[in-house]
Formats: C-alpha cells, structure tokens, sequence
C-alpha cells in the first residue's frame, strides 16, 4: 500500500497513475474520514466569532473571492451584461468595495462578457463539458472546452463523470480530466466534483486526489444545481487534500467552493476554514473562490452595516 | 466383628489447580462443633497468600477470556460433581457445625442450588446490568460489565459450605478469579469444595483456596497491591479487624464488601450485589456515520 | 501579519453580578460561617481578586449536614418520586434560562474559555438534571429492587476543573434518588455552586435539601468524616480518595470515587488520521488539560508516528490561547497558582529525563496562570511524565509496534479511567475496546459525555460510576 503521506517523486507519481489498479489502490489507500469528526471539526471551526476590523477585512476579501455566477437556461447576452456590470461595481455608491475575482457563465455567452468586460481584471470563467451532468461523449467534452477558450475563457470550470467514478472506473475520469486540461489549452482549469452526488467524505477525498494527479489546477465542489452542494465539512476535507497534495508534490492546487453559500455569515465561515486549515498561501482569489450569486449584495449589506452602524436594506443593492 | 480402619484424609491448600502443603510446614487441628479433633488443616502463611495471588492473576486471562457460556457450563458441572460428592459434604457440614443429619443435609441441598443458580447467571449478567446508553448525538454508546480481576475472599465463621459457596461463586461466575480463605474454625468443606472443583474442569488459579488464621493472613490479602476486590464477610463481628483491613484495601483503592454486623441467614435467595460488587463497568463510545 | 487577524471577540461580563462576599447556604439561606476563615477567590486569567468567600468550620459543616438530615427526615423522604423529579425539572429549567450567565462566570473564576463553558459545561449540566429528574418517580424499575431506599445525607466534595457540571453529576443524581445533600465545591472554584444555591431559592427547592459548604480541605475532611453523613461521594486526585476511603473504614458509609488518570490514547496506522489529530487535541489540551480522562499519553504505531507528528504540530500552531473571555479563545487559564507550579516542575522533570520538548509559538498575558501547549515526544514508560498526572495542557508521546503492544502498554499503569483508539478496522476498535483496562473507551471520537453515559474509573482511578442506571444506583441503598 502506497502511503499518501510520503512525499511522491515525480517517478512515483507516474506509478501511480500508470494502470487503473494502482490508482485504485492508491486512492482507496487513502486515509479515511470520520464523518462525525469532521463535521464537528467544521462546526468548532464554525463558532469563531469574526468581529470589527476582522470582519471587515473578511467581508472585503470575499467579495473579492466572488466568482458571480449566472447559469441559467434562460440566460441571454443582456442578463450577461449587466452581471458583468455588478461584478466590475459592486456597489455604485461606494468605490472603495473591491471587485469580485470572477464571472462564471455557460460557453455560448463568453465572448459576450469578455466583451462587456473589456480590460477589466476579472477574469471570465465558463462552465464544460456537459455541465451540469457530464453525461455525453469525451470528444464533445472537448469540443465545449475548446469553443469556450476560443471565445476568450479564462478560465474552464470542468465536470467529472461521477457515474464512472461511483463505478469505480477511475482511470476515465482521470483520462477525461487529462483530456480536457489538454483542450483549455491555457485557461486554468477548475475541476467540479459535484461533492453531493459523491455521497461520502471519502469519496471527496479520492475525487479530489484524482483531480489533482490529473493537472487539475482547482478542484470545485458543485454545480450549484443538486442539494447539497458546497457545505463546510466537505470543503474542509479538500482543503485537507490540496494541502496534503501540496506537502506531498510541491505543486498548489485552488479549492472553490460553490453553491448555498448565501449570506456573509456562511462566506466568513469558509474563510475561517481557509486561515485554519491551510492558512495565508491560499486566503487568495487565486487560491479560493466562492461560486455565488445572491452572496454578493448581502456582503455589501454588512459592509455597510460595519461602516455606518445601522442596519440596511435590499432597495440600496443593485439587482441584475 | 472388627470395624475397618479409615484411611483419614489429610486437609492441604489449593493453589494454582494443586494441593500443596504450606510452605511454612505448619498445620493446626481441627475440631468438631463439641471440641473434638477432626484433623489437620494447613496453617497457611504470608507466603502462600502470595503465591495463591500469583496463581490468581496468572489465571486471569484465560477465565475472564473465556465465553460466559463455557463460564457457566464449567460451574454447572461443579455442582454436578458436588452432588456426586453429597454424602462426603453431609459429614463435613454436620462434624464441622455440630448439627444433625437432616440439617447437614438440607444445607448441602442449598449449598449446591445456590451454586446452579449462579452458574445461569453467567451468561445473563451482561443483559441485567449491561445497556446501551442514548447519548444525545451521532455516537454508539453502550456499558458492559467486566470482571475487576483477582477478589480476595474471607468466608464466612460459621456457614462453612452454604456460605462459603454464597460468597464464592458470585465472584468466578462474573469472571474474577479467587484466593478464599476458609473459615478458620470450620476450614474442612471448603477443602472438599476445592477437590470437586479441580475434578470439573475448573482452570487452575481461578480459586485458590487458603486454610488458617484469619487474623494473621487477610491483612496480606488486603494490603496486596495485585488484588482487585476484598470481601470481609468472614470478619463479621470484629469490628477493629474489618476497619483495619480496610483501611489496607484503601492503598490500591480496592473494591471492598463489608462484613455484616453478624453472619447472615443464607437461606435467602441473594440479591445481585455480590456479584456487580466484582464487575467493573466498561462504557464504549463510537461515532456513527458513512 | 495574517492576512485574516481575529480581533478581540470578548463575551461581556456585564451579565454577571459578583457579590463582594458569601456566606455558606445553609437550610435554604445564606449564613455567615460561625468558626471558619474567609478566603479569596481568584480570577486566574487576571488574578484579579473576585470575593470574599466563607471558609465552613466543623462546625458550620455540623450545621450544614444536620439541616440536609432535618430536611431528609421531615420533608425530602416523604416527598413522593414524582414531587422530588418535578423541583429537578423547575431546576433544569432555570439552568437553560440563566446559561449565560453561569457560562461567564465559570470562566471568570475557573479560567476555561467561554466557548466551552457556553457550548459544553452549561448545557450538560442542565441535561444532567433534566435526565435524573426523569428517574425521580420510576426507581423501581432502575433494576435495584422493587422499592430501592436512599442512603440519607449525602456528602460531595468536588474538583476546581469543571466546578458546576461536577456539581450537577453529584447533586442530581443524589436527589432523584431521595437523598438530601452538603456539597462543597473546590476551594478555586466556589462561584457557580454559590449561584447554583440561589437557583435553588429560585426553584423553591425545601430548605436544607441542598446545602453549600465552601472552604478547602479541611472543611472538605470534616464533611466526609461527619458520622452523620451517610454516603461520600468525591471526585479529585488519588491520593485523597485514598485517604477518604481509609478515613470511612469500619464506619457503614458508602462511598464513590472518582480519581485521577493518565489515559492512553493509541492511534494506529489506518487511523482517519486528521480526525485522530483533532481528537488527539480535544483530549490533551481541551479545558487546560484539566481532565482527569485526559488522553495525556499519545501511543501512535511506528510506523505513522513521523506523520501525525507533523500534522499535530501544524495543527497545534492554530490553537488560541488566551483571554478566557474571548469568543475565540481555545485554551484559557491554568487554574491557580500552585497548578501551574505543578505543570511546570513536571514539564521539567520531563527534560532532564530526555524526553524533547515542543510547543508552537504563543503569546502568553503578562497576569495570570499560563502553560502553553506542549509536547514531549520520545517518551517511554519509565519516564514520569508517563506515568504521573500532570493535569495540564501536556501531552507525552510513546510509540508502539503491535495492536497487542498498545494494549499492553496502556494497560501498565495503576490508573484506568479512560483510553482512546483510533483505527478503520471495525473488528479492531472492538477488541481494543474489550482489552483496555479503563472505564470509558472512545473508539474514534474523544472526550465526549452525557447524562445517560456511565462514567468512572477501573483501579486506581476509583470505583463507582456516575451517568446512566448505574450512577443512580450509587445513591440508592442496597445497589452494590
């Protein structure tokens, strides 16, 4: 058995993935995770009571970890513009609030929000290959990837296949993966999850594990579309790994995490868990994101709250 | 018509499954209830207390191990083997208390009924005094009870076969292993009790059992650091010794029955407290989860 | 500079009222001691002094326990189960109401952080009452006969490490059961039982059922060997319940105790190894390290010894110390004066025995009782600090190679109150928990407690046990 906690050269690492055996192995070699422990872990975490300059600072820094999502059916070039216009200014009344790190859109509408964007530093994220449920053939997977990156994605926030990973064939999803990175050609590829389909905190941790051997340069926790979707234990336990797999590797993978985070409660409570389990080196947009739509004004909301003292209102957040 | 003579049988110690002779070489008699002489008994000293708690230590392993099934049906058999033996006990019971056949006789009835009734318990204990416990939260929780180990015994004055069993078998039944010390003045049952246990598969060590003064040898007993419980039933009466030797028990905080104000009547069938006084409660927690 | 600073986040002390002296709760009042000494508590994170406290005289403790057997005798014994259960609810109940204000006053005069005494202490205690509140009316069904009797007068000492739950395991249970009771809490830690008693008041509680002695030890000697008391019941170091034990030999009292520890908690190779080294934390350096079921032995197998390690060091670096009040704060204030000297000769007995010595960096307040966490590894048995009771925030490492070589090894030692296992293997978290010599195992998890959980130790750690059935019958003649 392969302990994960000797440090992999890069010979060992391609042992590892070499056959479906050995990743198989590797992969349930894995420690496991206590669910009961874990959960109270993040709850511990949880009660830290982030107050004055420390929630401002908190409350600046999420916004700034934003990726402002729109995944709708119904999405048109004209809801894109104006997501892209809140994503740039916040909030119009006060310069000062930070922009967020991100929009995340589907494919078709990329070249609308570059454009919308200009030379803005927010970066455009595109969801792929058969988002949400990736259930079609790897050629199309490539095919969504490479169109998003042409129209100007940044970066490429990619499924995995969770029904051939529940069926144990790790060697696709790794293939798939490797497949796709080669197709986002230089965009930063984000890996999701879909933690609330993967059912088991081990099964996060292998996936997670899986995505990283892969090139995976974040791994996500969910589309956003199925309950649960991101929760604290489960971002916990990839903190966990992208720490392990950097102590082991060298190399830093990012962790997002997305969907039901949203007040600033939640969002703060992410970034306790950020500071304390894998600290500093990832309390950074280009480390962490939160996937979030609705989060964005409530942040706002209590960055006012912190700056005047009173309370606010919804009628002075901009709605798109 | 000339009456056979008897081959008189000679009263040792049993220790470790054996009957050795004290290693101080000494014996005293033993009288009847009118003052006649009975027969030698060992005169047991510090030393064979402390071999016999070696014995009981050593033993252990192997009877707190075993299944409570096989506990039980190895102290069932005893009291097969006891009955075998009636008639040997009947004259024991009636020379050494001074009382009449009939009376000897309904004893001995007890003495073993008392003795099968503990044996059922061997298996059911657990069920009794065990439980899972509904902790408010994702955890398993359940208590056990558990043998403390090696219990010291000092049986009673005067009921030298249905006490003696009444104070016994709670103890090994629970899978504690033993050193008695016999009634002082009425040592001879016991002995007989100890033949019929070596002869029904009863491990060695499990009951070591010591004839003597009580005075001179429970305080050994009680101060010994390598002995989990002590019951002081047999020093009912003397209330400077019991407080004594419980004040040694205290060093190594045993567990320790105290004797009554006077000896009990056996006959009544006993509460469950001798033996939970020999059984520790072990409590598990285990988280429950995917 | 962190990026992301925690400022202060202090829990206001507004709440609480500090009364500058008490006196002792005797029969339902607050009285003034007729022959003891007044002394001070402390507050040990500032050590700010917080009142003047009675010191109960024999005899003030004679007093004490003829109202708790007047009580017995004309009011409490004739009570029925149901009115005796129904004054344990009414007292559950203002627990809850008044929670945080017994949670920030447990922290000011005891030193643990407000996160626990808020999250942890406060809310078992108040479960604790509610569960023996329950058992008040349906002791024939408790498996101790079909009437079972309480002894009379119960007297409790109790420890300074978590004064009002300590309180509650005593007092409840006591009560349910028929008893009337004289407590005295320890001499650092007098604040919450003296709230508790005007609770009492509160819930109308007959006087003289509960009665308050404080004082230290010698007020704590003349309760227990009070002929009039009937039953003892402490929790505290070994060597006194040893003396306790001797000290009521030949007399008919009954007694439970429960005493100290040095657990062992064994982590093996296929161990959820980051919730092993949460557990691991939880069990060393929750409250100070002031548990007497503290895993205060790490038996980690060989071979992941270096691993875990370095987790638990990295994890060591996020743990907190400070302001007792502060919301964040993981570890507080080592109780008193003495304690801390008794950590520190420890920790250096520790040294010169060879073993190495760690801790993360902390800032520690210039007032107060402070030990940061710490860590010696290559420990073996032979060394003290494997063997003694430290009774702070630290930890001793030993190795092992075996399942069989852990057992052995946590098993050599003459106390048993707890051990912990940590191991994927469901077979083998049972046979753990079968061959460990101790009266709690935690198989996976670490430090976790309830009103329904039986507690208590095996050897040297004590006998008797409190929580559940069996803490009940502890309280009720004729139960072993």
């Amino acid at each position: 058995m392969v302990t994960v906690l000797e440090a992999l050269e890069g010979a060992r690492l391609s042992e590892i993935t070499a056959t479906e055996t050995s990743l198989r192995r590797f992969l349930h070699g894995l420690p496991g995770v206590d669910q009961v422990g874990a959960e109270a872990r993040a709850a511990g975490l949880a009660t830290r009571s982030i107050k004055t300059t420390a929630k401002q600072t908190a409350i600046d820094l999420a916004i700034s970890m934003i990726d402002l999502t729109t995944l709708e059916g119904q999405d048109t070039p004209g809801k894109v513009r104006a997501l892209c216009a809140k994503a740039q200014r916040p909030d119009p009344s006060d310069q000062s609030v930070p922009h967020v790190a991100a929009v995340c859109i589907y494919p078709d509408l990329v070249a609308t929000a570059k454009n919308a964007l200009g030379n803005s530093e927010i970066k455009v994220a595109s969801v792929a290959t058969a988002f949400p449920s990736g259930r079609s053939s790897l050629a199309i997977k490539q095919q969504d990837t490479r169109d998003a990156v042409a129209a100007g994605a940044d970066e490429v926030d990619m499924v995995i296949d969770r029904g051939a990973f529940l069926a144990g064939r790790y060697g696709q999803v790794f293939d798939e993966i490797v497949a796709v990175k080669e197709a986002a050609s230089d965009a930063h590829l984000k890996v999701i999850l879909e933690t609330g389909e993967l059912a088991t905190y081990d099964n996060v941790r292998r996936a997670s594990w899986l995505a990283m051997l892969a090139g995976g340069d974040s791994i996500k926790t969910s589309t956003g579309k199925i309950t649960p979707a991101a929760t604290l234990p489960v971002t916990l336990i990839m903190l966990e790994a992208v720490r392990d797999f950097r102590d082991a590797t060298g190399r830093q993978v990012g962790v997002k995490a997305a969907g039901g985070i949203r007040t600033t409660k939640d969002a703060i409570r992410y970034l306790v868990l950020v500071n304390e389990t894998v600290g500093d080196d990832w309390l950074d947009p280009d480390w962490f994101r939160l996937g979030a739509s609705s989060l964005l004004n409530d942040l706002l909301m209590q960055r006012q709250k912190t700056a005047t003292g009173r309370y606010s209102g919804p009628d002075y957040f901009t709605l798109d | 018509m000339s009456e056979r003579l008897a081959v008189k049988k000679t009263y040792k110690l049993y220790i470790g499954g054996a009957f050795p002779r004290s290693e101080s070489g000494r014996s005293y008699e033993v009288t009847d209830a009118r003052g006649r002489f009975l027969a030698n008994a060992a005169l047991a000293s510090r030393k064979d207390a402390r071999d016999a708690v070696v014995a009981a230590r050593k033993a252990v392993a192997g009877w707190s191990g075993a299944t409570a099934y096989n506990r039980g049906q190895v102290l069932y058999r005893v009291a097969e083997v006891m009955e075998g033996r009636h008639s040997q006990f009947v004259d024991e019971v009636a020379a050494s208390e001074g009382v009449n056949r009939p009376r000897a006789e309904k004893l001995v009835d007890e003495a073993i009924d008392r003795w099968v009734w503990y044996a059922g318990w061997s298996d059911k204990i657990a069920q009794v005094t065990g439980s899972s416990n509904p902790v408010a939260g994702p955890y398993f929780d359940f208590s056990v009870p558990e043998p403390t180990g090696v219990v010291a015994i000092v049986a009673p004055q005067e009921s030298s076969l249905l006490g003696l069993v009444s104070v016994l078998a709670p103890a090994v039944v629970g899978g504690n292993t033993t050193v008695v010390l016999a009634s002082e003045a009425r040592p001879l049952p016991a002995i007989t009790l100890a033949e019929a246990l070596t002869t029904s598969d009863v491990p060695g060590g499990v009951v070591n059992l010591l004839t003597g003064r009580t005075a001179e040898v429970a305080p050994w007993l009680a101060s010994h650091m390598d002995v989990n419980a002590i019951d002081l039933t047999g020093v009912a009466g003397d209330d400077e010794l019991a407080r004594s030797l419980e004040i040694d028990a205290a060093e190594n905080l045993k567990r320790v029955v105290r004797p009554p104000a006077a000896e009990p009547d056996w006959a009544t069938e006993p509460s469950l407290n001798r033996l939970t006084a020999y059984l520790e409660t072990k409590t598990v927690w285990h988280p429950v989860g995917i | 500079m962190a990026k992301l600073e925690y400022a202060p986040a202090p829990e206001s002390r507004a709440i609480v009222d500090i009364a500058s002296s008490y006196g002792l709760f005797i029969g339902g009042e607050f009285v003034d001691p007729d022959d003891g000494t007044p002394f001070k508590t402390v507050n040990p994170a500032t050590e700010e002094v917080l009142a003047d406290v009675s010191a109960a005289g024999p005899q003030d403790v004679d007093k004490a326990v003829q109202a708790a057997r007047r009580a017995y005798n004309r009011v409490w014994s004739k009570l029925s189960g149901r009115d005796r259960g129904k004054y344990l609810f009414r007292i559950a109940r203002i627990i809850q109401e008044r929670s945080r204000e017994l949670a920030v006053l447990e922290s000011i005069d005891n030193g643990k952080p407000i996160r626990e005494s808020r999250d942890v202490d406060v809310p078992l205690v108040a479960a604790h009452f509610f569960y023996y509140a329950g058992w008040a009316d349906k002791l024939s069904y408790a498996g101790f006969g079909p009437d079972p009797k309480p002894h009379g007068v119960a007297g409790q000492v109790i420890p300074w490490n978590f004064p009002l739950l300590m309180l509650a395991w005593k007092i409840a249970p006591a009560l349910a059961a028929g008893n009337t009771v004289v407590l005295k809490p320890a001499e650092t830690t007098p604040l919450t039982a003296l709230l508790f008693a005007e609770i009492c008041q509160q819930a109308d509680l007959p006087a003289g059922v509960v009665n308050i002695v404080t004082g230290a030890g010698e007020t704590g000697r003349a309760l227990v060997e009070h002929p009039d008391v009937d039953k003892v019941a402490f929790t505290g170091s070994t060597e006194v319940g040893r003396q306790i034990a001797r000290s009521i030999a030949g007399t008919p009292k009954k007694v439970t105790l429960e005493l100290g520890g040095k657990a062992a908690n064994i982590v093996l190779d296929d161990a959820p190894i980051d919730q092993a080294v949460e557990g691991i934390v939880n069990g060393i350096f929750f409250n100070q390290g002031h548990v007497c079921c503290a895993g205060s032995r790490l038996l980690v197998q060989e071979s992941v010894a270096d691993e875990l390690m370095t987790r638990l060091k990295r994890r060591l670096k996020t743990l907190r110390v400070g302001d007792p009040l502060d919301k964040n704060t993981d570890i507080g204030a080592i109780n008193s004066a003495e304690q801390l000297a008794r950590i520190r000769e420890l920790s250096e007995v520790g040294e010169a025995e060879g073993a190495e010595r760690w801790s993360p960096p902390c800032e520690l307040p210039d007032r107060g009782f402070w030990f940061p966490p710490t860590v010696f590894t290559g420990v073996s048995q032979a060394h003290r600090i494997a063997r003694e009771e430290i009774f702070g925030p630290v930890l001793s490492v030993l190795t092992f190679r075996t399942p069989a070589e852990a057992v052995e090894k946590a098993n050599n030692t003459p106390y048993g109150l707890s051990a912990g296992v940590w191991t994927d293997k469901g077979s083998r978290i049972l046979w753990m928990a079968q061959q460990l010599r101790a009266g709690v195992v935690w198989a996976n998890t670490f430090n976790r407690f309830d009103p329904t959980s039986p507690f208590g130790g095996y050897k040297e750690s004590g006998y008797g046990r409190e929580g559940g059935r069996h803490g009940l019958g502890a309280y009720l003649k004729g139960a072993a």
